[in-house]
């Protein structure tokens, strides 16, 4: 699929997603209804549909291609199949996932993966704000499935997360795992401040520089290495518990060579009275 | 415009007609003998059921309190979206529904009057405001006075009269229709952290306890002469054991009743009648609360039944809502309204395999069940505290069927179904009982005689349900019955048709009541200039509104439905 033009107004595209397009033919697809703007249009008079032989044995793929910064909402509720997307995307992409792949080979808008139930969803290039966050006001966040971010993320990554996996190669912005009830958030890159804000269980690892750790977080430990999805990572790293101040028991791991500025923290670890 | 609504099963448990059936006549939005038939709109009902347009005593509607709830849970939005329609317009909202989306949400299912329980004074233009934005359906706004602090004085004093006086000042400035107390003297004790304990605990810097609060708004309340009892929200609510102190409440007014009309109305009461402890020995207390009221004549209640569904919570009982939010760690609202009352809002999921959660679901049906007489307990969800009025026809059928309530009871908490009641009643509400329940009783309750009836003289607010009640067995088919009354087939309002098949066709204006007690301006405040300079002095002194500027006019209503009545100050 190609877009026709260079859409102005934000396209809602809940119906380009492979449960919707199951079973139909190339011209029931191209009628199905999406918003543009306040004006609801069909899949035909906004895109270029085409149809390629593939072979049967693999999963039938959706391919995007194209300027799609506009579009959102695609891959809604998504349950198997692939989406691949050749070129930037906008906000919502796999919301509510419950399974199947995306894999974008561009950048993402906002919300990438909001309240995902499993999945998988690849980013080749760098994610907004909120990644696999709930929608605004609700405590569901992401429960299961996996994000791999291979550029940068914005701010607020997997808020209210309650299971699976965020890998982010680049840099995040603040609030990494804000309100996060479960699951592992790697970081590769350095990451703002904030870090793990309100959080009760879980772990966040920052392989690279913070600026900062919350005055609500209490060092436990210095381990050599950690564990994220069955890979080991090296460190060491300094290991803190918290958000104490809403009696979390997250863990926050972050590199202890980049972050000299917290080595204060280590005189805390020799004093056994200091200890979490 | 006349109607001639023929052939239905006709339910008016005002006028003893139970089943029959009948044509119903209607013109100019009242109910009449005859009509031309050649000239009438014929609406044919046969095989369905008629009843009085439905009414709701107590469903927080509208107001600064359900404003801030909308506010706090864009998340409720998102689920659940009206689209607009060419007669409808759009909204959004499950528990707490835009006010649009509220007025079409109670035509469907057949309602055509609905009471929005509490409104804090200084709040009363902002409601009036928000009902009038809802369609349809008609209104009223009971304002809380039971942390009203001319009224707390008063009554320490003993001063009965001049509180009486004060009130229906009061009831005409904020354009209310009842007086509503909730946990009285806590919200008050809430503004300095505290709480009051029980009903002779003082209320902190007045001296004056929840007792002679309750009894002396009762006295007021019949000096009056108001159509409503008062409407208390009881002291303790939601607390281990508090069945005790919603007996004790019930008991202080008996005196005060003649003998056979109800001076009392404790609202929500499955909230207010719990026995045990603490959380872990939570028990029923319906069966002590239904025995009382089975043997006294001077109470109504009504249910506030929960379903187990994601909602918000929302009072004036500030103290609880903290308690609330200390309980789920949920995000939160508490606010204190200057020096009248208090407010809390907290989202609220309920869940079947909560025992306690489970508990209150139970202790709500076993009320409804045990209490022998329907003209004494109605049908509410505490809307939204128990769970969203849209679950209304799901309560329908548990009442009318024990299937349908022994379905739920094999799902819920194990310690709770064991302890339960409910499989030990086997009684199931006739439709007669559903419309008493449901609409007479209200009607009866709200001293409203124009309406909950089908008599000659009463407005035409109709609903007829798509069910054929000789061929239906409700206990064995409940989910026709709920279907029914999910979506009724006709809702008539003021003599129009303004829903059919749950599809609202035709967009009106709902009127507002209130108690028109001959007070018309501010100045008419109190009874000599000295009480008049005095409360403007206060007015200046603690609240951001000058006195003059308090007293709602009556032109400030768009359908302004004024009720006379002849009080005795």
């Amino acid at each position: 699929m190609r877009p026709k033009y260079v859409f102005r107004l934000p396209v809602y595209a809940d119906s380009i997603c492979p449960d919707v397009f199951a079973d139909k033919s190339l011209k029931e697809i191209s009628e199905l209804k999406l918003w543009e703007g306040n004006k609801q249009r069909t899949i035909g008079e906004l895109f270029d549909v085409q149809e390629t032989p593939f072979d049967p044995d693999e999963d039938a793929v959706i391919r995007l291609v194209g300027d799609l910064q506009k579009v959102r909402t695609v891959g809604c509720n998504m349950s198997f199949g692939k989406l691949l997307i050749e070129g930037d995307i906008g906000m919502r992409l796999g919301e509510g996932m419950k399974g199947g792949e995306i894999i974008v080979k561009g950048n993402v808008d906002s919300w990438v993966g909001c309240m995902m139930e499993d999945g998988k969803i690849e980013i080749h290039g760098s994610a907004g704000d909120y990644v696999a966050a709930p929608y605004r006001g609700s405590t569901e966040g992401m429960k299961n499935g996996v994000i791999v971010i291979h550029g940068d993320a914005g701010n607020e990554v997997g808020c209210y997360m309650r299971n699976g996996m965020i890998s982010i190669e680049g840099n995040v912005g603040e609030f990494v795992g804000i309100h996060m009830r479960d699951g592992t958030i790697l970081v590769r890159g350095n990451c703002g401040g904030r870090t793990g804000a309100g959080m009760l269980d879980g772990k966040i690892i920052i392989c690279g520089r913070v600026s900062s750790v919350l005055p609500t977080f209490t060092i436990d430990s210095v381990k050599s290495s950690v564990k994220a999805d069955g890979e080991k990572i090296k460190g060491p790293f300094y290991r803190f518990t918290g958000d104490i101040a809403d009696q979390g028991k997250g863990k926050l791991y972050i590199s202890k060579p980049l972050n000299p500025h917290l080595s204060f923290y280590e005189k805390y670890l020799q004093h056994e009275s200091f200890r979490g | 415009m006349s109607l001639l609504i023929r052939n239905g099963f006709v339910y008016d448990p005002i006028n003893d007609v139970k089943g029959e059936i009948m044509d119903i006549a209607v013109k100019d939005g009242k109910i009449v003998e005859k009509v031309n038939e050649r000239t009438a709109k014929m609406i044919d009902c046969s095989g369905m059921v008629v009843m009085p347009g439905g009414i709701d005593i107590h469903t927080h509607i509208a107001g600064s309190e359900v404003n801030a709830g909308r506010l706090l849970r864009p998340e409720d939005h998102y689920k659940d979206v009206e689209i607009k329609t060419l007669t409808t317009r759009s909204g959004v909202g499950h528990s707490i529904p835009s006010t649009f989306t509220t007025g079409y949400r109670y035509t469907r299912m057949g309602y055509t009057m609905i009471c929005n329980p509490s409104m804090p004074p200084l709040e009363a233009r902002h409601t009036h405001e928000e009902l009038e934005d809802t369609p349809i359906v008609d209104k009223a706004t009971f304002p809380l006075l039971g942390d009203w602090w001319f009224a707390l004085e008063y009554l320490r004093e003993g001063m009965i009269k001049e509180c009486a006086a004060h009130t229906a000042w009061m009831l005409s400035a904020t354009k209310g229709y009842a007086i509503k107390i909730v946990n009285p003297g806590g919200a008050e004790a809430w503004g300095f952290g505290r709480n009051v304990k029980d009903l002779d605990d003082p209320v902190p810097n007045f001296g004056v306890t929840p007792r002679e609060i309750i009894r002396g708004l009762c006295k007021v309340n019949r000096i009056l002469n108001l159509p409503h009892t008062i409407h208390v929200h009881t002291n303790r609510l939601g607390q281990p054991g508090n069945y005790l102190t919603t007996i004790e409440t019930m008991r202080s007014v008996e005196d005060l009743s003649n003998g056979c009309d109800p001076v009392i109305h404790i609202t929500h009461c499955q909230f207010s009648a719990f026995k045990g402890d603490d959380w872990a020995t939570l028990r029923s207390g319906a069966e002590e609360i239904a025995k009382y009221v089975n043997r006294h004549s001077h109470v109504t209640l009504d249910m506030g039944q929960i379903v187990f569904t994601n909602t918000t919570t929302m009072t004036a009982d500030g103290p609880w809502q903290y308690t609330l939010y200390e309980l789920t760690g949920n995000k939160w609202v508490n606010h204190d309204v200057e020096t009248e009352t208090t407010a809390g809002i907290v989202p609220f999921v309920y869940r079947r395999k909560s025992y306690v959660h489970a508990t209150m679901w139970s202790i709500g049906l076993e009320l409804a069940l045990l209490v022998e007489d329907p003209w004494k307990i109605y049908l509410t969800t505490d809307h939204p505290n128990g769970a969203p009025f849209t679950t209304y026809p799901r309560i329908i059928s548990w009442l009318m069927s024990r299937k349908a309530r022994e379905r739920i009871l094999k799902r819920i908490n194990k310690r709770a179904r064991k302890r339960s009641l409910l499989p030990s009643i086997d009684r199931e509400y006739s439709l007669y009982e559903v419309a008493i329940a449901t609409r007479a009783g209200q009607a009866k309750a709200l001293g409203l005689t124009d309406k909950g009836h089908l008599g000659v003289g009463a407005d035409a607010d109709i609903a007829v349900y798509g069910f054929n009640p000789r061929q239906t067995d409700a206990s064995r088919d409940y989910r026709v019955v709920r279907k029914a009354f999910e979506k009724a087939a006709y809702t008539i309002k003021s003599g129009e048709i303004v829903a059919k098949n749950g599809v609202i066709t035709k967009k009106t204006e709902g009127r507002t009541f209130w108690v028109d007690l001959g007070i018309s301006s501010c100045a008419e405040a109190a009874s000599c200039p000295e009480i008049l300079q005095d409360m403007k002095k206060r007015f200046r002194d603690y609240w951001t509104v000058e006195l003059e500027n308090y007293f709602i006019p009556e032109a400030f209503l768009k359908s302004s439905m004024p009720i006379q009545v002849k009080s005795e100050v």
